[in-house]
């Protein structure tokens, strides 16, 4: 595990995996953590929408998050799970293979994203924390559904 | 005073029911009413305008709900007559109090000369008889009034005071209790208190309400007048009170004016104190009759969002019931089975909740209707022309969102009723007819939907000249042999303006098409009838709800989707010789000597069956826009049911061809058509054997790449 | 004891900012629509306060002041007036009718929790 000292600790993340990566995403915004079941796909969505599923009542929309990152679309398995997500007022699910931990983190431990060429990624990430086996991406849940959110504002 | 912002909320919610309330009541005003009632009802709601806007500090909403306070102050006490000039007079500065309100709400402020004007207007009806209306004439002030307390402060700064003070029983009567008084002196500063007893009645026994129990208290320090007087301000009137300066004292004993209170006069009859206790009831009876008589029901203000979550857990019921008797039938239980009864008798219940539920939303068209004889005095103030709106059925109840949708195309049918529809006076008598048109506005339920109607009593269509427009404009074949009906749904195309005279009001390139497209977006229909020197009547047709709605579920490129009902003429499953191939890609579905474009679904949504279709299974004829009708290719038709509407807006945003979506018995989400999108994207001419560019284009995917 | 007001008042505005600085100041606040609803209010919170408006439908102040003080309980209660004028004759009219005292609208919290005060003898 990677939070050591709790008395420094400040932000909590849940991270995941998708496309073999790994991301996080700021534990205020995730609402649950579902099992995968089928959706209804969407006319004209992109490639990462993978189409809506009934939320007790909502309708709410599935972006397959390595999709998302340019990456291919997460391959179906019995362990794919959903992560829902609250943005504002909108929410989403981020289809990704696994959810791995929850991750405890100083704030001094985020990193800046470093200087990528992926418009994508430099979009869509906030910023990174490195972890024992390597680095967990910090996603900006905003950049990732706003393109379709909000119509052309 | 920082209120928090949600009593300002509040305010401006009670504005619309006060500025409904004022419309209403000037409204039977104007017809003949001239009963106290309505007239305390007219004059309350300016009241409380200015009286929660005072609050507020809303300084141009006061000064001008004040000067028509008077005004109507003046009609409620006689001093004031009612012409129609008056009358028109207070109908727009109803008006304008409307659009005060909704400054004030948005933070803005009305040019002032517009208020200078209106603001004239009303002095010119006070100007008649200014002296009688004096005692509402005084300017409303802000600031907290200066107590005026008896007439003679002390000009010099004393040491202290002598203050003798004996209550009279009206003092107790009203509430006062003298040892509060007494309290407060001390809270002044340094304070003696003796009772004096010299005035006790001969009485018996103890008995707290017989006056005559008098004090003198020597108050030391140099506490200002104001204080003291602030503490007696009250009392006034209610007691026996003497404030001198303490040096004076001694020689303060008798004949020394009193400061402030001349002696009151016993309590007589009129006291409230001196009436009988069986006063509470006549009271009462009197209250309660009038507001059996005249008050509204009693209501409940709840908040859009609970009812909105309590509608969205009907809606999982509904679906809950649905799957529940899905897996029931599953099963294949005998139809008398316990089980089967109880899930039946669920579904009855289901949707009996579900109704009452829906009735919540409902809410009476009638403020939607007192909006628009403000829209019709203003667009006959700007034509010239002289007319009346009669309204029906105000009280018909339909889904809150419909009526604020409905607001906008019924603002423009009025204006357009008056400004088309009417001819002018001079025309009008000339064709044996009042010089007053009447416009009749009407509501009602008919058959599970609301039926609107707008009704003139003007020329009529002028059916040669509308032809004439739409063929210039091209929107015709020259040589086009149209029926009177449809020459009248020629006013619905876009681009077809009848706007051939000078007018500022139907104008803004705003039709009947925006008119007609914001109905079809609420599920609803429109239509036209119009008979030569009669005038002409629009009907619009609309759901109850937006909530649920009657669907077709069908199957398209494996997908279960819902078609609206309302938009389905006919299902259709042609024969061999029914379809005619155009070009590569479109086909004409040849019914009843015409031939009608169709569109596959599937591939004008994208999921495009790869294996071109060679048979057209299933069609559905719908009507799009424009009356024009167009062939839905889908799979297969199942089943017709009501479902429940859930946006996809909130979470994702719009989706071209599809309106909503919907919970199938199974969880899961359906999605459901918009028939007239689809059909307005098909390919331009049918005739054309270019490949067909994609329906919806890149616009769909907005900001990305 | 916290201190009961009802508060009469036809305007939702005025009910509200009167609550809202009661119970700002500490005080319990219950609230009626007219003065029908006043005095059925009356009768089941027994307030130590009633501060009621005067134009109002149904029942006018002047009818709830002479109900209440007509009335066979509580009737000593002290009654303030919340008017938007400030005539002298208003106050008189008021006070001959039986009201404790009167706060002029539009009124400042501080001048109506203080009248409040004055009235009652409560402290918070």
């Amino acid at each position: 595990m990677a939070n050591t000292d709790l008395a420094e600790t400040d932000l909590e993340f849940v991270t995941f995996s998708a496309g073999g990566q790994s991301f996080s995403i700021d534990i205020g915004q995730v609402r649950e953590i579902r099992r995968w079941s089928p959706v209804t796909p969407l006319p004209h969505a992109p490639d990462e929408v993978l189409g809506v599923m009934n939320l007790r009542g909502s309708v709410i929309p599935i972006y397959d998050l390595a999709a998302r990152f340019g990456l291919d679309r997460t391959p179906e398995s019995p362990r794919n799970v959903v992560v829902i997500a609250m943005h504002g007022s909108q929410t989403v699910g981020l289809l990704v293979e696994a959810v791995s931990e929850i991750l405890s983190v100083g704030r001094e431990r985020i990193q800046e994203t470093p200087d990528v060429r992926s418009d994508t990624a430099r979009q869509t990430i906030t910023g990174v924390i490195t972890v024992d086996e390597g680095m967990t991406r910090v996603i900006d849940l905003a950049a990732v559904v706003q393109p379709r959110g909000k119509a052309a504002a | 005073m920082t209120p928090q912002s949600s009593i300002r909320d509040t305010f401006f919610e009670e504005c619309e029911d006060l500025l409904e309330a004022l419309a209403e009541g000037l409204a039977a005003m104007a017809g003949g009413a001239r009963d106290t009632d309505t007239v305390n009802a007219v004059f309350r709601a300016v009241h409380s305008v200015k009286g929660g806007a005072g609050a507020f500090a809303m300084t141009d909403l006061v000064a001008f709900a004040h000067r028509f306070e008077t005004v109507l102050d003046g009609v409620r006490s006689g001093t004031l007559d009612l012409t129609p000039e008056v009358m028109h007079t207070m109908q727009r500065s109803a008006d304008h109090l409307a659009d005060l309100v909704e400054a004030a709400r948005n933070e803005d402020v009305l040019a002032a000369d517009v208020s200078e004007a209106f603001l004239a207007n009303l002095d010119q009806c006070l100007g008649a008889e200014p002296e009688a209306l004096e005692m509402g004439d005084t300017p409303f002030d802000f600031a907290v009034i200066p107590l005026d307390f008896g007439d003679d402060p002390a000009p010099k700064e004393p040491a202290g005071h002598v203050i003798r003070f004996r209550p009279l029983q009206q003092l107790y009567a009203n509430g006062h209790d003298p040892a509060l008084l007494i309290a407060a002196l001390h809270g002044l500063g340094p304070c003696e208190v003796a009772l004096d007893l010299s005035a006790l009645p001969d009485w018996e026994g103890p008995d707290a309400l017989t006056p005559g129990l008098g004090w003198t208290l020597r108050l030391a320090g140099q506490e200002s007048d104001t204080a003291l007087q602030e503490i007696f301000e009250f009392v006034e009137g209610l007691c026996e009170l003497d404030i001198s300066p303490l040096e004076d004292a001694p020689a303060a004993v008798d004949p020394l004016p009193s400061v402030a209170a001349p002696p009151s006069p016993a309590p007589g009859p009129e006291a409230p104190s001196a009436a009988a206790s069986a006063a509470l009831k006549p009271d009462l009876a009197a209250g309660a009759e009038s507001a059996e008589a005249r008050g509204p029901k009693p209501t409940l203000r709840v908040d859009l969002d609970r009812v909105d979550r309590l509608i969205n857990s009907v809606g999982e019921l509904i679906i809950n019931q649905a799957m529940i008797a899905q897996r029931l039938q599953d099963m294949a239980l005998a139809s008398d089975d316990d089980v089967s009864l109880h899930v039946e008798d669920y579904r009855l219940l289901a949707r009996d909740i579900q109704e009452a539920v829906m009735a919540i939303r409902a809410q009476p068209v009638k403020p939607l209707f007192q909006r628009m004889s403000r829209i019709l005095r203003e667009a006959a103030e700007a034509t010239g022309k002289s007319a009346r709106l009669l309204t029906f059925g105000e009280n018909t109840e339909v889904d809150k969102t419909v009526i604020e949708r409905l607001a906008d195309p019924l603002m423009h049918m009025i204006r357009n009723a008056v400004d088309h529809g009417l001819e002018g006076p001079d025309a009008r008598r000339a064709a044996g007819k009042d010089g007053t048109g009447t416009i009749r506005l009407g509501a009602a339920h008919r058959s599970g939907s609301v039926i609107i109607t707008i009704r003139d009593d003007g020329a009529g269509l002028n059916r040669p000249r509308i032809l004439d427009i739409a063929r210039r404009k091209g929107l015709v074949a020259p040589d086009a042999d149209l029926a009177d009906a449809e020459i009248d749904g020629l006013l619905f195309l876009p681009g077809f303006s009848t706007a051939s005279s000078v007018s500022n009001l139907s104008g803004r390139g705003v039709g009947l098409d925006v008119v007609r497209n914001a109905v079809t977006a609420l599920g609803g229909r429109i239509s036209i009838a119009s008979v030569p020197g009669q005038g002409t009547e629009f009907t619009i047709s609309l759901p109850l709800t937006l909530a649920v709605m009657d669907g077709m579920v069908v199957s398209v490129a494996g997908q279960t989707m819902v078609v609206p009902i309302t938009s389905i003429l006919e299902t259709i499953r042609p024969a061999p010789g029914d379809l005619h191939r155009v070009g590569t890609d479109d086909s004409l579905l040849s019914i009843r000597g015409r031939f009608i474009p169709t569109v596959d679904v599937a591939r004008s949504l994208g999921f495009t069956d790869p294996s071109a279709r060679a048979d057209f299974p299933l069609l559905l004829l719908v009507e799009g826009e424009n009356q024009s009708q167009c062939a839905l290719v889908v799979d297969a038709v199942h089943d017709q049911r009501q479902v429940v509407i859930k946006g996809l807006d909130s979470n994702y945003g719009q989706v071209p061809g599809v309106s909503a979506a919907t919970v199938l018995g199974d969880g899961q989400i359906a999605l459901i058509l918009d028939p007239d999108a689809i059909a307005a994207h098909r390919a331009s001419p049918a005739t054309s054997a270019a490949p067909r560019p994609p329906l919806f284009h890149a616009d769909v995917h907005h900001g990305q790449h | 004891m916290t201190v009961k007001v009802l508060a009469i008042d036809d305007s939702r505005t005025i009910r509200s900012l009167v609550q809202k600085v009661m119970e700002d100041a500490g005080f319990d606040c219950i609230c009626a629509e007219d003065g029908v609803d006043g005095i059925a209010r009356f009768a089941e919170v027994a307030p130590d306060v009633v501060i009621t408006d005067i134009n109002m439908p149904n029942m006018d102040g002047y009818g709830v002041i002479s109900s209440i003080r007509g009335g066979e309980v509580n009737q000593s209660v002290p009654i303030l007036v919340l008017t938007t004028e400030s005539a002298d004759h208003l106050k008189a009219r008021a006070r001959a009718a039986g009201a404790t005292g009167w706060i002029v609208k539009p009124f400042d919290d501080e001048t109506i929790v203080s009248v409040v005060r004055r009235v009652t003898g409560a402290i918070g």
